[in-house]
């Protein structure tokens, strides 16, 4: 993993690279930017305990860059699913209650 | 046997999303109508089976999911179960951030999120290897918890989550090729 030059803003997940708070002091609870980083996808899927979750959440709204690339990794998400919609064609609505509707009266024949 | 009535009526609202899940399965919109049809069928003739309070959704995609992998992927020349690269975490937001907006109020990277088109994002999604964009498009796409997902591809949930936090990754790198090839980012004009 490579440092990138993004000019002087804090570098999520990067220790020591930013102005991200150091929430270690916080609710005694110790979460740096590469434990935040690293746990970012289970956090935004609901998959971490609720303490764990806790813990990600203080050091997401303590940490800009963190709480920023947070920000970013939903709103991505978002995008992804709303621009993988398409129409179905009607031809196909049409096909799918034909053959359930023929299926049904094989089934009636056959009682 | 089925209820019709009672199938078509709970079912059908469905359709929409698993035309969408079958086109990014197999990539063509003929078998993916196919593949829709067959899953309305199998799931008709095994209603009976289906427990009430139960998701129905999910049973869905687990008969659309079955029945891709069983008569479409077979079908392909080559499965394609390949690996993907490993991609550092933050991939497309350490290069969007901070990559020259024009519009003060709204950061850079919301910006350069908007300019991706449908085709953008779908054929990015469309690229990763099948085991990634499974897991991928059914985390994210559909939104299913990692349990769900290990239910409806019968896979560990230990799997399902590294496919899709590797996948998540894999995916940030293509969508910023096609950015890149699309000139959305990368030079900014006057440094």
């Amino acid at each position: 993993m490579s440092d990138h030059d993004q000019g002087s803003a804090g570098s999520p997940g990067s220790p020591g690279s930013g102005p991200g708070v150091d929430t270690s002091g916080l609710f005694g609870v110790s979460v740096d930017c590469v434990e935040a980083v690293h746990e970012l996808y289970s956090y935004l899927d609901g998959e971490l305990t609720e303490v764990r979750r806790e813990e990600i959440r203080v050091h997401l709204d303590w940490c800009g860059p963190c709480g920023g690339a947070a920000q970013f990794e939903e709103d991505l998400r978002r995008v992804i699913a709303n621009r993988c919609k398409d129409r179905v064609p009607q031809s196909l609505i049409d096909r799918v209650a034909a053959a359930i509707s023929d299926e049904s009266k094989q089934d009636d024949a056959r009682n | 046997m089925a209820d019709q009535a009672t199938f078509t009526d709970v079912a059908m609202e469905f359709m929409p999303s698993l035309y969408s899940a079958a086109l990014r399965m197999t990539r063509n919109p003929a078998d993916a109508e196919d593949l829709v049809q067959e899953t309305y069928l199998k799931a008709y003739r095994s209603f009976a089976s289906f427990q009430e309070g139960t998701n129905l959704r999910a049973w869905l995609y687990r008969i659309l999911t079955n029945t891709y992998i069983n008569s479409y992927r077979a079908a392909q020349r080559r499965p394609d179960l390949s690996d993907v690269e490993d991609v550092e975490d933050l991939y497309l937001y350490k290069r969007l951030a901070g990559s020259g907006g024009s519009d003060p109020g709204r950061s850079a990277e919301d910006e350069a999120l908007d300019r991706f088109t449908d085709d953008d994002v779908k054929s990015a999604l469309e690229a990763l290897p099948e085991n990634f964009r499974m897991a991928v498009l059914l985390a994210d796409v559909e939104g299913f918890s990692y349990k769900e997902i290990s239910e409806i591809t019968d896979v560990p949930i230990g799997t399902v989550m590294s496919r899709i936090h590797r996948g998540r990754r894999a995916l940030q790198k293509a969508l910023h090729d096609v950015a890149e090839a699309r000139g959305l980012v990368g030079s900014v004009p006057g440094g």
